[in-house]
């Protein structure tokens, strides 16, 4: 099992009058085909942790490889090139563009790494889409869909460029049980069928009980849950 | 960039009625100022045309530009003169017949030959003060913008012979005479003759219609008292432009004093300068208020669409995207406003032609005139180039803004 994330010491603090620690020296190694679940109280900087991951934030100290890769001299143009493609974000509101259908919406990730044709990329968007339930809802916009769907779009969008990894932020915090059972069986297949590795912040205990590794974090630091 | 630009003309279809605003804004700037400038340049086109038309292209008089040198200053190095008596020069150009020749072998254009002197004209116990010109009728007609303003008679009425006399229909009516009245004309040489009226013109320039009177050349030079005298040659051009050449060569050629229209008018279009300065100041006003309607509907499409960036960022978009995407959307806008405005302009332009509106030349009579316009691409491209500069920076200043949006910042705040 290969190392797909590592980091060493990663803390981040706002800057302030009286400086906040949102993480606290997290030392951890994920490798591929994980799924690991972030967990801990509100405020405690699950989503902090995970935006450092997600190349969203930039860490005060430590250091965080991805894919073997050092980011931390990287430029911002570079950090963008690797959020393309090598993750895909779902975040607990599925903040699709809403003036683009649901299909546009898959393809927007693809058409900016432009790796694929036309052709090619309405074919994957196709794809990505039946395999998650929305081949009837393709050219919908998304205020049209409920929110379990919006979210399956958001998931199909973060597969768009095919990446190793999918960084989820609560992907389930604003749905019902139905639909958040439907989400977390989507990213656990992911992981199961596909290799992709799953870093999900979660306050779900059920969910976190299920993923094959649980990260407990309590006031940003690493703590035994 | 394709899909930059898609996403950018997505964000400006999404809001409708912002965009038509916007949109409306720039075409209007754009189509006002491309009416002004049609009309400004037209105007001064107008002018420049009356001007170069009523005047003749170079004139040269029996003038020197510089004072006469005495003829002690060329033999020795160095002069003193006290006490200089200058004899009397003979008036008027020396050798016409010889100048006329050197200038009709190379001027492009023609020229006419005249001599003016001051005289008083005498009716009913009247006396006015008038400049009579001694002039050839046939050579006149093509140098003199005169030939068209005649109302009765015309300068072939002069070529008959005889002391006849065409005046301005104003001195005429101060006078009380008539075509057909025969007027006394008493010269400062003290010389006095009849003359009877045989045309009467008016050209709308007070100082001409109450002051001039043509004459034959023969009864100037008689009036005057010098045979043969001529003290002016006027030169039409068949090209206005090239006068200042004409009239240097011209006076290195002959040596009297020869001026070309432009030279005459300096201030006239200097004034013409400034007036420039003030359309170009008030056409970039109008440009620079529509190019306000832009930065605002873009800065608010910004912060509208704040969740969009942060969303574009956390996929993968760089803040070069960003910024792409914002000045693209101001340059749409600018883009659509200039194309509209273009046909608004052209509209103006075509609505301003068609205006007809009279001109009281005093009691004399009524002229109807057409506004001067001026049609000419350069006010499309120069207005559409104003625009969408304006449009440019008006995007790039929010889209700066965006792009520096920081997605963790909205992200957290969605939640």
């Amino acid at each position: 099992m290969n190392a797909l994330i590592e980091t060493t010491g990663l803390t981040r603090v706002l800057p302030a009058a009286v400086p906040v620690t949102l993480v606290h020296d997290i030392t951890l190694t994920i490798g591929e085909g994980e799924f690991v679940a972030i967990t801990g109280p509100s405020g405690s900087g699950k989503s902090s942790l995970l935006y450092l991951l997600g190349l969203l934030d930039r860490p005060t100290a430590g250091t965080l490889t991805i894919s073997g890769r050092d980011t931390a001299g990287l430029s911002e143009r570079e950090r963008a090139e690797i959020r393309l493609a090598t993750l895909g974000f779902v975040f607990q509101f599925h903040f699709l563009l809403p003036e683009f259908t649901v299909r546009e919406n898959v393809e927007i990730p693809m058409r900016r790494l432009g790796r694929l044709g036309t052709a090619a990329m309405r074919e994957r968007s196709t794809e990505l889409l039946t395999v998650l339930g929305l081949a009837d809802h393709l050219d919908k916009r998304p205020d049209q869909l409920s929110g379990g769907q919006r979210q399956r779009v958001a998931v199909a969008r973060s597969l768009a460029n095919d990446p190793p990894l999918i960084l989820a932020d609560e992907p389930t915090g604003s749905l019902d049980s139905k639909n958040s059972e439907q989400v977390f069986a989507i990213l656990d297949a992911l992981v199961r069928e596909r290799g992709k590795t799953v870093i999900a912040v979660t306050h779900d205990i059920d969910m976190a009980a299920r993923a094959s590794r649980r990260v407990h974090l309590v006031d940003g630091r690493q703590a035994e849950a | 960039m394709r899909l930059i630009l898609a996403l950018a003309l997505t964000h400006i279809r999404g809001r409708g009625r912002q965009t038509l605003v916007a949109i409306i804004g720039v075409a209007l700037g754009v189509g006002f100022s491309i009416a002004m400038a049609a009309l400004m340049q037209g105007g001064e086109d107008d002018f420049v045309a009356r001007l170069v038309d009523t005047m003749p292209h170079v004139d040269i008089t029996d003038e020197y530009r510089t004072a006469r040198r005495q003829p002690a200053q060329d033999a020795f190095a160095a002069a003193r003169i006290a006490g200089l008596r200058p004899k009397d020069d003979r008036r008027g150009i020396l050798n016409p017949t010889e100048a006329t020749a050197m200038l009709r072998a190379w001027v492009p254009g023609r020229l006419a030959l005249s001599l003016k002197t001051q005289g008083v004209v005498r009716y009913a116990g009247r006396d006015v003060g008038i400049a009579i010109i001694g002039i050839e009728p046939q050579a006149e007609m093509k140098v003199s913008s005169l030939a068209k303003d005649f109302r009765q008679g015309s300068f072939t009425s002069l070529i008959a012979g005889g002391n006849n006399i065409v005046v301005g229909d104003r001195l005429a009516q101060r006078l009380g005479a008539k075509l057909g009245t025969t007027v006394t004309v008493v010269s400062s040489t003290g010389q006095s003759r009849a003359f009877k009226i045989v045309g009467l013109f008016h050209t709308g320039t007070t100082a001409r219609d109450e002051g001039e009177g043509y004459v034959l050349l023969k009864s100037a030079q008689i009036l005057s008292e010098r045979p043969n005298a001529i003290n002016e040659i006027r030169l039409k051009l068949d090209d206005p432009a090239a006068a200042p050449q004409v009239a240097r060569r011209a006076e290195a050629q002959i040596g009297y004093k020869a001026v070309a229209w432009q030279e005459a008018n300096e201030s006239l279009l200097e004034a013409l300068v400034i007036r420039n300065v003030i359309m170009y100041t008030v056409v970039g006003a109008i440009l620079l208020v529509a190019g306000f309607g832009i930065f605002n509907i873009i800065s608010t499409i910004t912060h509208e669409k704040a969740r969009d960036i942060a969303i574009l960022k956390s996929l993968g978009f760089t803040e070069t995207d960003m910024r792409r995407l914002f000045l693209l959307e101001g340059l749409a806008l600018g883009a659509g406003g200039s194309l509209i405005g273009w046909a608004v302009g052209f509209s103006l332009c075509f609505a301003l032609s068609l205006v007809r509106f009279e001109l009281s030349g005093a009691s004399v009579a009524q002229e109807i005139t057409r506004l001067p316009l001026a049609w000419s691409i350069w006010h499309y491209l120069i207005a559409a180039g104003f625009a969408l500069v304006s449009a440019g920076v008006a995007g790039y200043l929010p889209a700066r803004q965006a792009a520096r949006l920081h997605p963790v910042d909205i992200i957290r705040g969605a939640t």
